[in-house]
């Protein structure tokens, strides 16, 4: 059965895009066919990401239009043939996707992958809206400081109330936590907020902390999703989540969880 | 028709009792003086005769009772029938008043009026009023929220409520009754907001934006350290919102 995965936030520049391009190419590397969507509609950027940009020819309003079909407009990624990429237009605004439209489009993805990605526009406006309405899972991006968890907040809010599964009232959509651009030794000196503050917060289930890393922008700035960057912190992180997303347990990293419990244990007294 | 459904039509229901809202003029008395009461109406009734031909109608005596003003309901009952109206009611009356209203075939309306008698002069002797039933004030059921509440979330409760998870800051919570939050309480959080002075806000980790009961509220700023992030109550006492640990 295939699960739609909303990458969200309520902020902007928090990471969804890179999540979105990480996390899909996470699943595809395991062996499932993968779909992402990028309904950042008028200011696409999944596609430069994933490095795709000069393979666009149609594109996701195109095929909601009928203009194109969704074979014609899937981009196949270079790396991974698992890997499909469904790009934004550029030149359109988020008018020009519909309820009806988007829904057509993701039952009909349904049938062919296993996972479908939709990279969520910032905001809670009708981009936002429609990348969540369909969802079953909600990987909830969110950077460890007060306006950014507060937008998060408001995300979950919508999720529970105006997604298609709330309004339907069936199981509600499965929320997790993503903490991006995570740096231990900020935190340590009170100008981050830590992840149990955040945990606090938002009451979440935790799915992962991606550090504060320099190999993100280097990823994106050369169109390969950072978890493909192997011996990366941040690209190390992504594989973690994807892992346990897909139901393997492995442990926390990146928090330096264990310096400040040793720091409590024995400099504290 | 065969005779399977004569048979049932023994014992077929031919009536059933339906509950159903109108809309009724109420007739408010400010004045006990028959004479300017029955001008002014005809007054009124001039305004719009045809709106008021063979209209039901209401009369309410609290206005009057409140000043001790008595006032001879059959006489006022026969002018607003020589008026053309129907009255269908008397609200707001003393037990005296009721009754005569009754022995003319007008029923009683309770109303918002049961207090009033209280104050009469008419040497009450603490009668019940158990001439009128009283519909019984059946309370509010509460209301259960299991989930956490989001910022940009607002829940309104008719009677009480009960949240079992935390108020996120930025949520805003409103009840007629009283609030319990057993989990962290961020939003604001707003109790008796139809003026119940007697509602209570319960908590049991307290960091409101904001906490109301029947108007009178604090926003974060105004509480101190002691009741922060504590398990509190909080009521009304003097107009003045308490906060007390529990």
């Amino acid at each position: 059965m295939a699960r739609i995965i909303v990458v969200t936030s309520g902020k902007g520049g928090v990471g969804k895009t890179t999540t979105s391009a990480a996390i899909a190419m996470g699943l595809a590397k395991k062996g499932h066919k993968t779909a992402v969507i990028d309904f950042d509609v008028g200011l696409r950027n999944l596609d430069l990401i994933m490095g795709c940009e000069r393979r666009v020819v149609y594109d996701f309003v195109n095929v909601i239009n009928g203009e194109a079909s969704l074979n014609q407009a899937l981009i196949r990624d270079k790396n991974c043939n698992l890997l499909y990429i469904l790009p934004a237009s550029q030149t359109r605004d988020k008018d020009a996707l519909s309820q009806e439209g988007v829904g057509k489009i993701l039952d009909e993805l349904k049938k062919e992958f296993k996972y479908i990605v939709c990279d969520s526009p910032a905001g809670i406006e009708k981009g936002a809206h429609l990348a969540m309405y369909f969802a079953d899972d909600a990987f909830i991006v969110t950077n460890p400081e007060v306006s950014s968890v507060r937008d998060s907040d408001r995300m979950l809010g919508i999720l529970s109330s105006k997604s298609r599964r709330a309004e339907q009232n069936e199981e509600p959509i499965r929320e997790y936590l993503l903490l991006s651009r995570y740096s231990p030794d900020r935190v340590k000196l009170g100008e981050m907020l830590s992840v149990d503050d955040v945990q606090e917060i938002l009451s979440l289930h935790l799915l992962g902390v991606i550090p504060e890393s320099k190999s993100v922008l280097n990823a994106s700035n050369s169109g390969t999703p950072v978890i493909l960057d192997e011996k990366s912190d941040a690209g190390q992180a992504y594989a973690d989540i994807v892992a346990r997303y897909l139901g393997e347990d492995r442990p926390h990293r990146f928090i330096d969880e264990k310096k400040g419990l040793f720091g409590k244990l024995f400099g504290g007294k | 028709m065969s005779t399977d459904s004569q048979q049932n039509d023994h014992h077929s229901p031919v009536l059933e009792f339906k509950s159903s809202t109108f809309s009724v003029p109420v007739l408010v008395l400010a004045s006990n003086d028959a004479i300017t009461i029955e001008q002014q109406l005809q007054e009124k009734i001039h305004l719009a005769p045809e709106f008021f031909k063979n209209s039901p109608l209401v009369f309410d005596l609290q206005e009057l009772n409140k000043h001790d003003l008595d006032i001879d309901v059959t006489e006022l009952i026969n002018i607003i029938r020589k008026l053309g109206l129907l009255p269908i009611g008397i609200r707001g009356g003393v037990a005296q008043q009721n009754q005569q209203a009754l022995e003319l075939g007008i029923p009683v309306h309770s109303g918002h009026s049961t207090a009033v008698s209280s104050g009469t002069q008419k040497q009450q002797t603490p009668e019940p009023e158990a001439a009128t039933p009283e519909p019984q004030v059946v309370a509010e059921a509460a209301t259960l929220i299991t989930h956490p509440v989001r910022s940009g979330q607002r829940i309104y409760a008719s009677g009480d409520l009960i949240i079992l998870a935390q108020v996120s800051a930025g949520a805003e919570i409103m009840a007629e009754g009283n609030i319990h939050v057993y989990g962290s309480l961020r939003g604001r959080a707003l109790a008796g907001v139809q003026g119940n002075t007697e509602a209570r806000i319960f908590c049991s980790d307290l960091q409101a934006e904001l906490i109301s009961i029947a108007g009178n509220y604090k926003i974060s700023e105004d509480l101190n350290g002691a009741v922060l992030n504590q398990p509190v109550q909080i009521y009304l006492q003097n107009h003045t919102l308490v906060i007390k640990d529990i």
